[in-house]
């Protein structure tokens, strides 16, 4: 692509907010020589700009790398750009991003999902081999879904945090958004690992990923739990699954109904655990040291209030009240204590269910991509965009959303499969079976 | 106040004890622990809490913390976590404090303390946990407010007491008791001054012989040993008077003016701040294991009420001579030293290195700001300077003049005693050919002395030990002036 074409698509698409014509770091060789990647503005990179989509990191420069790209990088990977996104990774449809919404190339009167809908419109259009995004209760899969990409989210901890600014760390994970099984395996082999920076990265050793892509499914279990299709699931995507489970059963594997009871808790966990530590991880952005800082302010208080209620936007606000509120005592026992109680629960069941199968199908969302400004007015109706894909960072399970085909709309499907902890490579050779490449459909 | 209405009353007393570790690298980040440095140099985007970044634990905190908690007979957690205490303020970069809230790694343990009186009393130890300090916010510079981030992140522990103490003599001899322990083991200078050491006290009083703790208050800005004493006393006065004068004493924050020795609040409890405490999810857990207690266990050395108790029956040493050697270990370090170097090791050589110590190696310490370490003396050095007294090489004045040039010095006394010529005369023949000399030139005052004047004797010797350049073995001149004058 010339960069006078991404320049046009970027001005409709928005998905960049940074386009490089040339790496802003040295040119490393290594096993990704010469691939082209983006970086969701979430993640530092030396150097450069780090916005979180944030009036109040507007101009912030990171002194730095993530972890992450550093590696990524020294095996020899191009920085192409940064991309868009909902304002400190907080949002499901790109809309909440300061510098504006990013558009669905499928239909540009729809979201591209988020908060990672720069990186997954960068791939889909096809300016990168891979992009960098996060996912910290959907943010990579339902985007995934919603372009048609291949979003990987791997288990957390398998990737270091180190260099990604926290919106819940205890949930936030870095992924990849992909044209192809093979670039997503290559990315995740090199970013993984222990990293000492990260104290909750795991040291488990790192499987070769792209190895498993030729692997055989014969026999693998695939779990079906009823709590994931419920009401509101769209009928082509029903059917979508429906395809996908007769694909898996020609393979030969063997489908099994199982139940995980405490899944209908999981939205309300989510909302609380995130917020709270939202609420405490977003304190360092006060107007003193770096970031927005109002002008004419008259005191510490104001400078504080000020430069924080003009610095972000209003879902950030809204967030970092509701996780206020969950942690003040007096409501941190009904709320915070509670709801670390039924993640536990949650975490039950997915360790119950991973004893008898190998696999967990589900849809990635109820929906395929919704119009701009559909559920802005609705928070709640957004929040439940994430119903499927919540769990699995409530658990830590590695989950990815592969594309299988088009709703009658011509809009892409995507289904979501999840795996225990660092079963990474069962997830990569299912993926391989169902996979359909949708984006050889998408016209420009 | 009157004594009666003061003895009415049983003061209550806890203290939160903050020490600053001595790591050489920061709590969560490897930025240098040490003092001073221009205001922001000693920062990383760790410290500075640049977006993105993450804490991981230095070791040698969880080591240090780890020491503390067995040398105060604690019971260690064997799984603790870390906790972010959430507030505002320009000098807290992140926006809240790691520290450690219901799990603190150390709990339930005491420390024997001794009172003034000689008898010991054991206060209870409620917990130690880890934190980090935040910087120091500058206001002296007009309206603007000026932030240093050099001390952010520098690692502290918390020791908090039981309400166990009863007296301001108490607290000050559990706080001397503290720092006496920190310091013998090798994780904080001790300093209140510098800050290295700060202290909160918790006071409240009751009606003696009741049961029930009266309501506390916390006293804050107590930067030194003397203040503290103060501070509570002040405390315990004010609370008496509030309850004679029919009033409540409430649950307030006050501070200590060291100026009027006065408490005064700083704010009232209800308007607290609420901390928000939640488990810190960028660190995992602290693990301890048994092999790792004993490995830690193996580190510590001696503390002071044992050494000062082997140095009493080991070196037959006065008490009040064991306890000043041993109130710092740097002392004691180099007590010791000195006599191991020491060629023979008898009681009188001994207790001499000892009034050394305390008086003139102690007075130099003074004269020059210096610590035993900074100092450079060598304990060999004192060792042989005390030999050279004992076996008569040189006088005791000769020594006491030779000491404050030891510091630093590459020649050993023996050598710069020989250089100079310092060597004490001894030989009897030279000492009474001086003697009559002297004699033979002072006629009129030996008449004097022979018609009853007795107290020119020193007149006489002090004439020789002046001809004699000072070198004049003392106690065998003396004898020599007694039996000359006898002749003349
Ligand atoms: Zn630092």
């Amino acid at each position: 692509m010339t960069s006078q074409r991404l320049q046009e698509l970027n001005t409709s698409l928005n998905c960049f907010l940074k386009v490089f014509d040339v790496p802003p770091h040295t040119i490393q060789t290594g096993k990704l020589d010469g691939m082209r990647i983006a970086v969701k503005d979430v993640l530092a990179l030396k150097g450069e700009r780090l916005t979180c989509g944030s009036k109040i990191l507007e101009n912030f420069t990171s002194l730095y790398d993530a972890t992450c790209v550093e590696r990524l990088i020294s095996a020899g990977a191009l920085v192409v750009g940064k991309t868009n996104m909902d304002e400190f990774a907080m949002g499901s449809s790109n809309e909440n991003s300061a510098f504006g919404a990013v558009r669905n190339p499928w239909d540009i009167s729809r979201v591209p999902g988020g908060s990672s809908g720069g990186s997954a419109v960068a791939t889909a259009i096809g300016s990168c081999d891979m992009a960098l995004g996060t996912d910290t209760g959907g943010s990579i899969r339902q985007p995934a879904a919603f372009t048609g990409t291949i979003g990987f989210k791997p288990t957390y901890g398998r990737i270091s945090r180190y260099g990604l600014t926290a919106f819940a760390s205890s949930f936030d994970t870095v992924g990849t958004f992909s044209r192809t099984l093979e670039s997503a395996a290559r990315s995740l082999e090199v970013m993984s690992g222990k990293d000492e920076r990260d104290a909750t990265s795991a040291d488990v050793p790192v499987d070769e990923y792209s190895l498993s892509l030729s692997g055989n499914v014969k026999g693998l279990r695939i779990g079906l739990a009823e709590e994931y299709f419920g009401e509101g699931i769209e009928p082509d995507i029903r059917e979508a699954i429906e395809t996908v489970k007769a694909k898996l059963v020609a393979a030969g594997c063997i489908l099994v109904p199982v139940s995980m009871p405490h899944t209908k808790y999981s939205i309300a966990v989510y909302y609380i655990l995130t917020t709270a530590e939202a609420s405490s991880n977003l304190a360092r952005f006060d107007g003193i040291r770096y970031g927005y800082r109002t002008p004419g302010a008259h005191s510490l208080a104001e400078t504080y209030v000020h430069s924080r209620s003009e610095g972000f936007g209003q879902e950030v606000k809204r967030r970092i009240m509701l996780g206020t509120y969950v942690l003040s005592s007096g409501y941190y026992d009904a709320y915070y204590t509670r709801a670390q109680k039924v993640r536990r629960l949650i975490k039950q069941d997915f360790t119950t269910v991973f004893k008898s199968v190998d696999a967990l199908l589900t849809p990635t969302t109820p929906t395929t991509a919704f119009k701009l400004g559909e559920k802005l007015s609705d928070p709640l109706s957004m929040y439940l965009n994430d119903i499927y894909t919540v769990s699995a960072n409530i658990s830590g399970s590695p989950a990815a959303s592969i594309p299988v085909g088009l709703d009658r709309n011509g809009l892409p499907i995507g289904v979501q499969l999840i795996t225990d902890s660092f079963k990474e490579s069962v997830l990569f050779s299912l993926a391989k079976e169902i996979h359909v490449d949708v984006l050889s459909r998408l016209t420009l | 106040m009157d004594t009666a209405i003061f003895s009415k009353y049983e003061p209550v007393i806890g203290l939160e004890v903050h020490a600053q570790m001595l790591t050489k690298s920061k709590a969560f980040c490897t930025c240098s622990t040490e003092f001073g440095g221009a205001p922001n140099t000693r920062t990383c985007p760790i410290c500075l809490a640049h977006p993105g970044t993450l804490p991981t634990l230095n070791e040698n905190l969880l080591r240090f913390i780890v020491r503390m908690g067995i040398a105060t007979h604690c019971e260690i957690r064997p799984r603790s976590i870390f906790a972010r205490k959430n507030y505002f303020y320009p000098d807290l970069p992140k926006g809240y404090q790691i520290s450690q809230y219901d799990t603190p790694i150390c709990h339930n343990g005491f420390i024997e303390t001794e009172l003034p009186d000689g008898e010991t009393k054991r206060i209870g130890i409620t917990r130690i946990h880890m934190e980090e300090d935040s910087g120091k916010s500058i206001h002296d510079f007009g309206t603007e407010t000026l932030v240093d981030l050099n001390r952010a992140g520098v690692p502290l522990i918390e020791i908090v007491s039981e309400p166990d103490m009863r007296s301001s003599d108490q607290a000050y001899a559990y706080l001397t008791a503290i720092k006496s322990i920190v310091t013998y083991l090798g994780i904080c200078d001790g300093n209140m001054e510098e800050g290295s050491l700060r202290c909160d006290a918790n006071v409240s009083v009751r009606l003696r012989g009741t049961e029930k703790f009266g309501q506390k208050t916390e006293v804050k800005n107590l930067n030194s040993f003397r203040n503290v004493k103060l501070a509570i006393e002040a405390e315990i006065v004010r609370q008496i008077a509030v309850i004679e004068e029919g009033g409540v004493v409430l649950h307030q924050t006050m501070a200590f003016d060291p100026n009027k020795s006065l408490t005064r609040a700083m704010r009232t409890k209800e308007d607290a701040h609420d901390y928000r405490y939640f488990p810190e999810p960028d660190l995992v857990p602290v693990t301890i294991t048994k092999e790792y207690i004993d490995e830690v266990r193996a580190e510590i050395p001696e503390l002071q009420r044992d050494r000062r108790d082997r140095f009493i029956r080991d070196f037959e040493l006065p008490k009040y001579d064991a306890d000043v050697l041993t109130v710092d270990k740097a002392t004691a370090d180099f007590f010791e030293q000195a006599i191991e170097a020491l060629a023979g090791k008898s009681n009188e050589v001994i207790k001499s290195i000892s009034n050394y110590t305390m008086g003139d190696v102690m007075r130099m310490l003074t004269e020059r700001k210096a610590t035993i370490k900074s100092l450079g003396l060598l304990p060999s050095h004192l060792a042989e300077l005390i030999t050279l007294v004992t076996d008569g090489t040189i006088s005791n004045k000769i020594a006491k003049d030779l000491l404050p040039e030891l510091p630093g010095n590459q020649k050993s006394p023996k050598e710069i005693v020989q250089d100079r010529g310092m060597i004490q005369v001894s030989d009897e023949g030279a000492l009474r050919q001086a003697i009559r000399t002297i004699l033979e030139g002072n006629p009129d005052n030996i008449a004097k002395y022979k018609s009853g004047k007795v107290n020119l004797f020193g007149f006489f010797v002090g004439q020789t030990m002046k001809a004699m350049g000072g070198k004049a073995n003392p106690t065998l001149l003396n004898e020599l002036v007694k039996e000359e004058l006898e002749k003349a």
